[in-house]
């Protein structure tokens, strides 16, 4: 083998966390959870097509305090891979891959996230006539 | 120094880099996948703010209200091609992450296999919920 060497992957027990590379592992932790979503879908159609007493089972879980949180983590989920998912099409398109706006870009979607969570849970709970 | 010069197992290639560049790559599918990603993402930002935003202003809506929403004839369009776009955008996102992480030749490919059929299955099972609430619910 050559005597050069290579460069090695990050080590990841003493891999230093950036904030470019959690926003990374996030994309993807958010995508398999929003995979897992899709079939809660499919169940939810699917009770909505089996009538009235399936459709308000399902209604009735996703009122109990484990189907809020299960909701809750799709809706965080779902703001955060559609805003990093812009900041990649971004970056494929060549643009923002400076290190200081890849950092800007990096906390205006964690910002983002967290506000269009906050607004689509207060819209929700408006509706359901909570206030 | 790391030769610069142009190899391939049977020696000094006779292909120009630029040909090497334009090739469909060692998969032979070239950047379909990288491509039908990218589609999928931008179909999948309208497609999901809608579908997301109308779940959100339905809370607490009862069976009558869903169906009735479900029957519209924007609703069912929006609807199937925003299941389409999510499960075939799912499945390639989870195969990058199985062809990342699962090593075993046999047990990579065989997951793959099933992450496609599971997605094709389940985007079938979901237009057809959708078809029999709109129209039977």
């Amino acid at each position: 083998m050559a005597g050069h060497p290579r460069p090695l992957s990050p080590h990841l027990q003493i891999y230093r966390r950036q904030l470019t590379s959690v926003t990374s592992i996030l994309h993807r932790f958010t995508g398999i959870g929003l995979a897992v979503g899709l079939l809660y879908l499919v169940c939810w159609l699917t009770a909505a097509a089996s009538g009235l007493e399936a459709f308000d089972k399902l209604q009735s879980f996703n009122g109990s305090i484990f189907g809020r949180l299960l909701l809750l983590g799709w809706t965080v989920a779902f703001f955060y891979h559609l805003l990093n998912g812009l900041r990649h099409l971004a970056w494929d398109a060549g643009w923002g891959f400076e290190l200081p706006t890849a950092y800007k870009s990096g906390y205006a979607v964690l910002i983002g996230t967290a506000v269009l969570t906050i607004g689509a849970w207060l819209i929700g709970y408006y509706r359901m006539g909570a206030f | 120094m790391a030769e610069a010069s142009e190899k391939s197992p049977h020696g000094t290639s006779l292909r120009t880099p630029i040909a090497r560049v334009r090739g469909l790559g060692s998969a032979k599918e070239g950047v379909g996948h990288w491509w039908a990603q990218r589609l999928t993402a931008l179909a999948l930002i309208p497609l999901g703010i809608w579908f997301v935003a109308s779940v959100v202003c339905m809370a607490g809506a009862d069976h009558a209200a869903i169906t009735q929403w479900l029957s519209a004839p924007f609703t069912l369009g929006a609807l199937a091609l925003t299941v389409f776009a999510a499960f075939y955008h799912a499945v390639l996102g989870l195969q990058v992450v199985v062809e990342d992480y699962v090593h075993g030749k046999f047990a990579k490919h065989a997951i793959i296999i099933l992450i496609q059929f599971a997605g094709f299955g389940f985007a079938t099972a979901a237009i057809i919920a959708l078809l029999v609430a709109a129209f039977a619910g």
